[in-house]
C-alpha cells in the first residue's frame, strides 16, 4: 500500500502510545496435581494405559461383531449389525484419541514457550535481489525486444485449449436441441393411464373428489428408446374430478372444452422450479407443491394463489374416446415445468 | 535424543533411518525448524481441526464406498434382502447403494459415517469461519488465507451437493430437479446450461456418472490442494493467539508441535472420527431405502435437504412469484434468479470481501497476530451477527413446512413473517449486538477502574457507608486494556496549501465515510492516568473517557465505589 496509509497507521498507534499500560509479562506456571504429587502422576499414567486398552478391546469387539453379527435379511438384524460394528469402532477410535490427549494434558511438560515472530515481508535487500534476478532472466529471454514472439506465444497458448473444449462442448449437451423442452409425448388420442401400473382410466371410474396420478399410455414405448425418464419427467399429469358446479374456470379457449364433465387434467410439474405438485386439498381444491409451497387453485384454471410460482400449471385438454376412456385432445399448448428464457418464443 | 551412553537397538535403527533419509532429502533442516514449532492453545482453534479431520474421515469412508457403488443410471430390477423394494425397477446407482447398505458388512456403517462426516465437515467449516471472523484473525497478513478458506467452504458445498445426489433416490432426484429449474432460469443460456449439466433433457442418462467424477475426483482434489495451501499459510504466518499477559504481535506463546500437538492433535483426529462413528452407529441418516428410487412423479412432503443447503431452499420459498417478468417474448424468472443467485451471491460476496473492506476502512497496514475480543470491535461483531441472522432466517424459512405442521400454524402466515424478518432481523441483530459490545466494553472499563465488588461494606466515622472494591491484578487488567480502540481515519484536506485539488481525495473521502460507520461508536480502553485519577476520585464522579457519537465523555457507573483501602488511597482521599 502507499505511504499515505502508513501515516494513518502511525497516527492510530501514536495517540495511544504515550499513556498505556505495560504488558505484565507471562503469568506464572500453575503446577498440575501430577507435577507435585507422584501418586497423582502415576494415576494419570494408569488412566492413559486404560484408555489405550479400551481401544484395543474395541478393535477386538469389531472383529467379533463382523463375524458374529451379519446384517441378515431383516431390518432388525441390519440395525444390530450396524450398532455393534459402529459402537466397537467408536471405542477403538475414542480410546486412542482420549488416551493421547490425556497423556499430553496430564503427563507431558506443560510449560508454555514463546517464539519470536518476524514480519512476513522480505527485507529490502532480498527484494532488490529478487527484482535483480527477474530482470536478468527477462534480459536473457530477450522477450522485451522480441514483441512478435510475445504475441505468438500468447496466441498459441490462448488457442490450443479449443482442441479440448470444442469436442467437449459439442457433445456434452447431447444434441443441444432445447426445443424439446416445449413438447411432451401427449398427442391426440393418447389415453390417460394410471401411474405407475399403466392401466387406462375410464371417465366413469373417476368419482367426484378423487385424484389420479397419470402418465400417457404411450410412455411404455420409451423404455426401448432410452428416454423413458426424460419423457415421464415432462408428461406426468394430475387428474381431478370436481363437482361441475365448483369448476369456476379452466384454461380452455373460447369455443373449446378441455375438461370432461368436471374432470380436469393439469401438468404435475411445478411452474416454479419443477417439483411434482402432489398435495391436493379436496375442500379448497388447492394443489400444493411440497417443495416451495406454491399453491394452485384447480377449480380456477390452476391459478397461483400463493408462493413463488408465477404461472398456472398448464392444462392438458382431454375428452373421452368411443370406449369411454379418457384421452388427450392434443399435447399441452404451452411448455410444462419451470420457466426458461425462450419459453414463449415460437 | 538418547541420554544413555550405549544406545538401544531401537535408537540405533532410528538413527540409521534418519541418517539415510537426511542424506537423500536433507530432512534434518525441516525437523529442526518444525518439530518444536510453537502453537498457541485455545478450544476455538479446534474448530478448524474438526474440519480437517472430518475431511480425512470422508476420504477414508469415501474410498470404501467407491469400491461398491456403481455410478450408472442404467435400469435394473432389484432383488435382495430389502423385501419392500424387491422387483422394483431402479437405476444401478440406487440398487448398488442398497447392496452396499445391506449386503456389504460394515457398508451401512461406512455410508452413515460418510454422510455424518459430511454434515460435520460443513458445520465445522462454518463455525471455524465464525471464529476467524469474530476474532479478526483474517487481518493482515492472513487476508489471502481467508479467501482460501472461503473457497474451501464453497467447494465443501459442492462436494456435499454432488455426493448427496449420487444414490439416485426420490429425494435427491427432486433436489436435482430443483437445480435444473434454477439453472433454466438463467437468462439467455439457461436451457443450454441445463443440457450441459444433464447431457440433454432432465434427467437424462449421464448425470450420475458425471456427478461421480465431480464428487470423487475434481472437488476432493481441489479441496486437498487448498487444504495444503491453507495449512502452509498457517505455518508461514504462525498461528494467531488470544490476547493475554506476555502475548504480543511480536511473539507466539504456546506449546511445541512435538510432542504436545502430535499427541493432542493426533489424538483429536481419533476423537472426531470416533464421535462420527458413534453417530453412524446410533443415528440413521438418509435412509434411501425408505424413499425409493428416483421417479419424476412422486415427491414426499416435509422433505429437507442437508442443512447447509437449507438457506437456498428457504430463499426460494420466500420469494413471491410475481417477480417473474417478460422481456418482449423472453421470460426472465426473477422469482428464481433473485433467491437462488442474487441472495446467496450477496451473502457470499460480503463474507469473502469483508477483510478487504475492513482494512480499507481502518487504513491499517500493520500485521496482526493477537486476536481481537469480539466486544472490542463492535461494528465487525454486529455485522457478523447480522449476516448470521440472515442466514439463520433463511434456514428456518427452508423448514417452514415443518414449523407449520409441528406448531399447527398457517404456512402462508409463517412465510409472510419470514419475508419481513429477512429484512428486519439482520438490522435488529446489528443494532442490538453493537449495543451489547459497547456495553461489555464499558463493563471492562468499570472493572479496571473500580475493581471487583467484594460485598464488604465499610462505615466511615462520618457515618457514610461504602462498598470496598478489590482492584484487578495486573493480568486481569491487561486483558481489558491491551487493545487499541480504532478511530475513524482522518484525511488530508481536498486542496493543498496552494489551493490545488489533491489527487486521490475522492478515495480518501470514501474511506473516511466507511471508517466513520465502522468506528464512530467506540469505547477507549482505560489508560494508566485514568486509573490513577479514579483512585483519587472515589465516589460518584467517575467520569471516564467513553467516546460515543463524537467525543463526548459519557457517565458510566456512578455508584458508591471505593478501592480496597491501602496507604495512598485512604477514605480521606475521596473528596480531592
Amino acid at each position: 500500500m502507499s505511504a499515505h496509509d502508513n501515516s494513518h497507521d502511525l497516527e492510530v498507534r501514536d495517540s495511544n502510545v504515550v499513556d498505556r499500560f505495560e504488558d505484565p509479562g507471562h503469568p506464572d506456571h500453575q503446577p498440575r496435581k501430577g507435577d507435585t504429587d507422584p501418586k497423582a502422576n502415576k494415576k494419570a499414567e494408569r488412566q492413559v494405559l486404560f484408555l489405550f486398552a479400551v481401544s484395543v478391546l474395541g478393535t477386538i469387539g469389531f472383529v467379533v461383531a463382523y463375524f458374529a453379527l451379519p446384517p441378515g435379511d431383516t431390518a432388525e438384524s441390519m440395525r444390530t449389525s450396524n450398532l455393534a460394528l459402529g459402537g466397537a469402532l467408536a471405542f477403538a477410535l475414542l480410546g486412542i484419541g482420549t488416551g493421547a490427549i490425556h497423556w499430553a494434558k496430564a503427563l507431558m511438560n506443560d510449560h508454555e514457550k514463546s517464539e519470536e515472530r518476524h514480519l512476513q515481508r522480505s527485507d529490502d535487500e532480498t527484494r532488490a535481489a529478487a527484482v535483480e534476478v527477474l530482470a536478468e532472466g527477462t534480459a536473457d529471454s530477450g522477450i522485451s525486444r522480441r514483441g512478435a514472439l510475445k504475441g505468438a506465444v500468447v496466441s498459441a497458448l490462448a488457442l490450443f485449449p479449443i482442441t479440448i473444449a470444442l469436442p467437449l462442448i459439442g457433445n456434452i449437451g447431447e444434441d443441444w436441441n432445447v426445443g424439446k423442452l416445449k413438447h411432451t409425448i401427449w398427442k391426440k388420442g393418447v389415453r390417460l393411464s394410471r401411474d405407475p401400473n399403466g392401466r387406462p382410466i375410464k371417465a366413469s371410474d373417476v368419482t367426484i373428489g378423487s385424484v389420479f396420478h397419470v402418465i400417457p399410455d404411450n410412455l411404455e414405448e420409451h423404455h426401448e428408446t432410452g428416454d423413458y425418464m426424460d419423457q415421464k419427467a415432462k408428461a406426468v399429469v394430475l387428474l381431478v374430478r370436481l363437482d361441475p358446479r365448483d369448476l369456476k374456470a379452466d384454461q380452455s379457449p373460447a369455443g373449446e372444452t378441455w375438461s370432461y364433465d368436471g374432470i380436469v387434467a393439469y401438468s404435475k410439474i411445478c411452474t416454479h422450479v419443477g417439483c411434482p405438485v402432489a398435495l391436493y386439498e379436496q375442500q379448497t381444491h388447492h394443489l400444493l407443491c411440497p417443495c416451495h409451497q406454491s399453491t394452485f387453485d384447480i377449480a380456477d384454471g390452476a391459478r397461483v394463489v400463493f408462493g413463488p410460482a408465477k404461472r398456472p400449471l398448464p392444462q392438458l385438454p382431454i375428452t373421452v374416446d368411443d370406449e369411454g376412456y379418457l384421452v388427450a385432445q392434443s399435447d399441452f399448448t404451452q411448455p410444462v415445468g419451470p420457466s426458461f428464457w425462450e419459453r414463449e418464443t415460437k | 535424543m538418547t541420554t544413555t551412553s550405549t544406545p538401544t537397538p531401537t535408537a540405533r535403527a532410528a538413527a540409521a533411518t534418519a541418517d539415510y533419509l537426511d542424506q537423500r532429502t536433507g530432512i534434518g533442516v525441516a525437523v529442526k525448524t518444525f518439530a518444536r514449532k510453537i502453537f498457541p492453545d485455545h478450544w476455538s482453534f479446534l474448530l478448524g481441526e474438526i474440519a480437517l479431520y472430518s475431511f480425512v474421515t470422508l476420504l477414508i469412508s469415501g474410498v470404501f464406498l467407491t469400491m461398491f457403488f456403481v455410478p450408472s443410471m442404467a435400469e435394473t430390477t432389484y432383488h435382495g434382502p430389502w423385501a419392500s423394494l424387491n422387483g422394483v425397477e431402479m437405476s444401478q446407482a440406487f440398487s448398488s447403494t442398497l447392496r452396499l447398505s445391506f449386503e456389504v458388512r460394515g457398508g451401512l456403517l461406512m455410508r452413515q459415517v460418510h454422510h455424518w462426516a459430511a454434515l460435520i465437515f460443513m458445520a465445522s467449516i462454518v463455525t471455524h469461519m465464525m471464529r476467524v471472523f469474530f476474532t479478526g484473525a483474517f487481518r493482515k497478513p492472513r487476508e489471502l488465507n481467508w479467501v482460501v478458506g472461503f473457497t474451501l467452504m464453497i467447494l465443501g458445498l459442492l462436494a456435499g451437493f454432488s455426493g448427496y445426489s449420487l444414490p439416485d433416490d426420490v429425494l435427491s432426484g427432486n433436489g436435482l430437479r430443483i437445480t435444473d429449474g434454477v439453472v433454466k432460469a438463467i437468462p439467455i443460456i439457461g436451457s443450454y446450461m441445463s443440457y450441459f449439466i444433464f447431457g440433454g433433457e432432465f434427467p437424462g442418462n449421464d448425470l450420475i456418472p458425471r456427478l461421480f467424477t465431480v464428487h470423487i475426483l475434481l472437488v476432493p482434489a481441489l479441496i486437498l490442494a487448498l487444504i495444503g495451501l491453507h495449512l502452509l499459510f498457517v505455518v508461514l504466518h504462525k498461528h494467531t493467539q488470544y490476547p493475554g499477559s506476555g502475548r504480543s504481535d511480536k511473539n507466539v506463546v504456546g506449546f511445541p508441535l512435538f510432542p504436545i500437538y502430535v499427541a493432542k492433535a493426533g489424538g483429536y483426529f481419533f476423537v472426531v472420527f470416533g464421535v462420527i462413528a458413534l453417530m453412524a452407529a446410533t443415528m440413521t441418516i438418509n435412509p434411501v431405502w425408505n424413499y425409493g428410487p428416483y421417479d419424476p412423479s412422486p415427491v414426499s412432503a416435509g422433505a429437507q435437504p442437508d442443512w447447509y443447503m437449507l438457506f437456498l431452499e428457504g430463499s426460494l420459498r420466500l420469494m413471491p412469484g410475481q417477480a417473474e417478468v417478460m422481456l418482449g417474448q423472453y421470460t426472465l424468472s426473477l422469482n428464481v434468479i433473485i433467491p437462488a443467485m442474487i441472495v446467496p451471491g450477496v451473502l457470499f460476496t460480503l463474507l469473502a470481501a469483508y477483510p478487504f473492506i475492513e482494512a480499507f476502512a481502518t487504513g491499517d497496514n500493520r500485521e496482526h497476530h493477537v486476536l481481537d475480543r469480539p466486544r472490542n470491535r463492535p461494528f465487525r461483531t454486529a455485522f457478523g451477527v447480522s449476516l448470521l441472522v440472515a442466514f439463520f432466517i433463511l434456514v428456518l424459512a427452508g423448514s417452514n413446512d415443518l414449523i407449520a405442521t409441528h406448531f399447527h400454524l398457517s404456512i402462508n402466515d409463517i412465510t409472510w413473517v419470514f419475508r419481513f424478518l429477512l429484512f428486519l432481523g439482520p438490522w435488529a441483530a446489528f443494532v442490538i449486538t453493537k449495543r451489547i459490545c459497547l456495553g461489555l466494553q464499558r463493563k471492562d472499563r468499570e472493572l479496571v477502574l473500580h475493581g471487583h465488588e467484594t460485598g464488604r461494606i465499610v462505615r466511615f466515622a462520618s457515618g457514610e457507608y461504602i462498598e470496598v472494591h478489590k482492584p484487578l491484578d495486573a493480568h486481569e487488567r491487561w486483558l481489558r486494556v491491551q487493545h487499541d480502540a480504532v478511530r475513524p481515519v482522518e484525511i488530508e484536506p481536498a486542496e493543498d496549501s496552494r489551493g490545488v485539488r489533491r489527487k486521490g481525495y475522492r478515495t480518501d473521502r470514501l474511506r473516511q465515510r466507511i471508517s466513520q460507520v465502522f468506528y464512530e461508536d467506540r469505547v477507549e480502553p482505560v489508560t494508566p492516568s485514568e486509573l490513577e485519577a479514579a483512585h483519587h476520585a472515589h465516589g460518584g464522579h467517575d467520569e471516564i473517557g467513553s467516546h460515543d457519537h463524537g467525543h463526548e465523555p459519557a457517565q458510566v457507573g456512578g455508584g458508591q465505589h471505593l478501592v480496597e483501602p491501602d496507604g495512598e488511597t485512604g477514605p480521606d482521599a475521596r473528596n480531592h
